[in-house]
């Protein structure tokens, strides 16, 4: 175990708290902003979710219903029309992409635990941190306006979240898209910050003897991410600013009749696109890690192994972007090249898919509801990630592009693997977060409705993508009929699995039982379970010191 | 990560800290910089690229004809598009058979049934893509921008040859077919309008017919 004694004896010294308006605007502090940002997410999760739910309601059934021409939402003047699908499955992509999983797994949990897992008293630059929070936040303000101005063809862009041109430059002359630029510009530069932040960080501020090869494994992802994030955002930055000036001041690099090239913008956007996709899933892998083998009672498998899989799902995770676009007209060999890069990446992925299996192999395993959701985890990334390497094969995949079946793929690493990692950190350091204790069996009763839920909805369009139905699509033909209707279901069944996750938070704030520091026993050896919980509100004044022979 | 002073500075451990951590961030932003400045780069590039290679399909421009010809011939189909003009664009032929290496000659017309000058400016590319670097054109009216006049018909020739290496890349020889796809787009002001297509010596077709053919 590490020793971190004396952070006791301060506690009470260091717990002056400032007033609530210096507090939680102009915070400086690691937790505080970390909380921001998980209520950010928690509330951006639910609009994009709603959005879903009204993507999930008009596919229930042949036929336009919801976003017909004279129907509810037209009435109500927002996301009329056939358009109106097209803005509302953009925005869904968007919002959960850059304002829910993001924040939850970078800003949320990495601001929370990544300075006490290392031992440091803050973020390196507690003050751009506030920048990063606030910068988002205006983002957010700009997409959701996008919405509501015109596009174009109608109110909101309704491009899809890749904004490719045509469609994002001469497809919607409306200021919409301009919105959704600047939003973009705005969070990416709330990502680059924060991404200059962490490894700063991590680098400089780790506790003497947390050398790297000690460092808990997800400290390590956010490391990972960091890069990632600062070696692929500036690319989309580029290529959105290449966007905006085309649309506004005359440049043509996506506009052929001027000698520009389209499919530039794609190479260009999935440089960062695929990246992305390890951004929001690889804070995840780093807690996975931890809960499976808190929860096992046994150091993880591996962890060396595990800390380089995460490096090499980096770096090989930049040289596979074409996967995306097998269909734009690329050489036989360069296609090759695509395929095999791509499935290389299911070898690290497999080392740690197995490293969590043997972790828990042997062990004394407690079925609390982080590891319900762990093990959830480690079941729908492993599904997500099998569909993956099918769709890796250029052949295949001139059949399956755009279908429904990629739109299973990607929600079941995603939705289902990127969620249940946040749902399973959230209960995870819940009693380390709030301070108080959730109701286990409310948790669990979450993690069983929503595991069947998610499954009902994500599973079968493996089946309507297999049998050629097109994604993005308002309508379908009445032989897509079966599938659509059982995954609305599933999506009603999710709802109600949000109902419940909603009553473990005011079951939670009601009851009020007072929260251990240890809850999880000898299996949780990372630092921030040898604090208090909540911690005090600075914490490490004095830097714990790590011995070699700790666990990780 | 340790606090013990180095001997050359007397800060105080924080003041070290703050420092190495101004360096890090430094360098962070550099590779922001960077990597801006790549994804900028990647447009001169990528252009560059297509052009050297031939990749994805793009047509190059050829000064020479090759000196080696094959026997074995080869079927250049021919398509025209026109993309937010009101011209009439159209290849005056669907097809020609020639020889590999062997130069040929296709003419396609272009009429401006409208009241004023447009220019437009034509980009194309071939399929299979794998025969761009393959197709080469001596002559075309896609080099540059064209305008054409109210009422005006213009037919344009295009000198092409297909490289004999196209016989040797396992990647084409079997492939008995190339289509060169024209598309005109409304020309973007390069300050270059009112060029008139004279470089490329177009035929100026009268509505009576009987013009004479010049050049070529």
């Amino acid at each position: 175990m590490a020793s971190a004694a004396d952070t006791h004896d301060h506690a009470h010294d260091d717990d002056h708290k400032p007033p609530f308006i210096a507090r939680w605007f102009f915070s400086t502090n690691h937790k505080d902003i970390g909380t921001l940002y998980i209520l950010f997410a928690i509330m951006a999760g639910i609009v994009g979710g709603a959005l879903s739910g009204l993507i999930r309601w008009e596919l229930m059934e042949p036929g336009i219903q919801v976003f017909s021409d004279t129907g509810m939402l037209a009435q109500m003047g927002i996301f009329k029309g056939k358009h109106g699908y097209n803005a509302v499955v953009t925005a869904h992509a968007l919002i959960m992409i850059f304002f829910m999983v993001m924040p939850a797994m970078i800003g949320g949990f990495g601001n929370w635990f990544v300075p006490i897992m290392i031992g440091a008293p803050d973020m390196a630059f507690p003050r751009m941190n506030n920048i990063s929070f606030w910068l988002l936040v205006a983002a957010w303000v700009l997409l959701v306006l996008s919405m509501f101005v015109d596009g174009g063809p109608g109110h909101g862009f309704g491009g899809g979240w890749t904004i490719y041109p045509p469609l994002s430059t001469i497809g919607h002359k409306g200021p919409a898209m301009d919105l959704a630029i600047l939003s973009l510009h705005l969070a990416g530069a709330s990502s680059i910050l924060g991404a200059i932040n962490f490894i700063t960080t991590i680098f400089n501020m780790r506790a003497p003897g947390m050398t790297l090869h000690r460092m808990p494994l997800f400290a390590w992802s956010v490391l990972i991410t960091a890069f990632l994030l600062l070696l692929s955002l500036p690319v989309l930055a580029g290529a959105i600013t290449m966007l905006l000036t085309d649309r506004n001041f005359g440049t043509h690099f996506f506009d052929p009749a001027a000698g520009g090239d389209p499919v530039m913008f794609q190479h260009l956007f999935w440089f960062f696109g695929h990246p992305e996709v390890y951004i929001l899933i690889l804070p995840g892998f780093g807690i996975i890690s931890h809960i499976v083998s808190t929860f096992s009672k046994k150091p993880v498998f591996g962890y060396l192994a595990m800390a380089y899989a995460m490096v090499a799902i980096g770096f090989v995770g930049f040289v596979v972007w074409a996967h995306h676009m097998y269909t734009v007209g690329m050489s036989i060999n360069l296609r090759a090249y695509f395929v095999a890069a791509t499935m290389i990446i299911a070898v690290p992925t497999g080392v740690k898919i197995f490293s969590w299996i043997a972790t828990m192999w042997g062990g004394s395993i407690s079925f609390k509801t982080p590891m319900l959701w762990a093990i959830g985890f480690i079941f729908l990334f492993t599904v997500g990630g099998v569909t993956g390497v099918v769709l890796s094969n250029a052949g295949i995949d001139y059949s399956l592009h755009d279908t429904y079946y990629v739109v299973a793929h990607f929600h079941y690493v995603l939705s289902l693997g990127a969620v249940f990692a946040i749902f399973a950190g959230f209960y995870y350091w819940f009693e380390k977060m709030w301070g108080v204790k959730y109701n286990e069996f409310l948790g669990a009763l979450h993690f069983w409705i929503m595991f069947v839920g998610v499954n009902l909805i994500f599973f079968p369009q493996h089946f309507l993508g297999l049998q050629g139905m097109p994604r993005r699509y308002v309508d379908y033909p009445d032989a897509f009929t079966k599938w659509n209707y059982v995954s609305s279901v599933g999506y009603m069944i999710t709802v109600v699995a949000v109902g419940v996750f909603m009553l473990v938070l005011i079951e939670a704030a009601i009851r009020r039982r007072k929260a251990e520091a240890n809850p999880w026993g000898e299996g949780a050896t990372t630092l921030e379970w040898t604090l208090s919980s909540p911690p005090p509100f600075h914490q490490f004044s004095e830097p714990p010191v790590i011995k070699a022979d700790d666990h990780h | 990560m340790s606090h013990t002073p180095t001997s050359k500075d007397d800060l105080t451990p924080q003041q070290q800290v703050a420092r190495r951590n101004k360096k890090v961030a430094m360098i962070c932003v550099a590779t922001f910089v960077g990597m801006i400045g790549a994804a900028y780069a990647a447009v001169p590039l990528y252009k560059l690229f297509c052009q050297v290679t031939g990749f994805d399909g793009t047509v190059r421009k050829a000064e020479v004809a090759p000196s080696r010809v094959l026997d074995r011939k080869i079927t250049v189909r021919f398509d025209a598009n026109i993309r937010e003009l009101p011209w009439k664009f159209q290849a005056l032929q669907p097809k020609q058979d020639i020889r590999i290496g062997d130069t040929g000659l296709a003419f396609f017309k272009v009429t401006n049934p409208s009241d004023k000058p447009i220019t437009g400016r034509a980009l194309y590319n071939v399929v299979p893509e794998q025969a761009g670097p393959y197709f080469q054109k001596l002559e075309c009216f896609c080099f540059t921008s064209q305008t054409i006049q109210p009422g005006q018909t213009v037919e344009f020739p295009v000198v092409y040859f297909v490289d004999p290496q196209y016989a040797d890349d396992p990647e084409t020889k079997g492939k008995p077919e190339i289509t060169l796809s024209y598309t005109f787009f409304p020309a973007v002001d390069e300050g270059k309008k009112g060029q008139v297509a004279a470089v490329t010596t177009p035929r100026i077709v009268e509505p009576l017919g009987g013009a004479p053919s010049r050049g070529l």
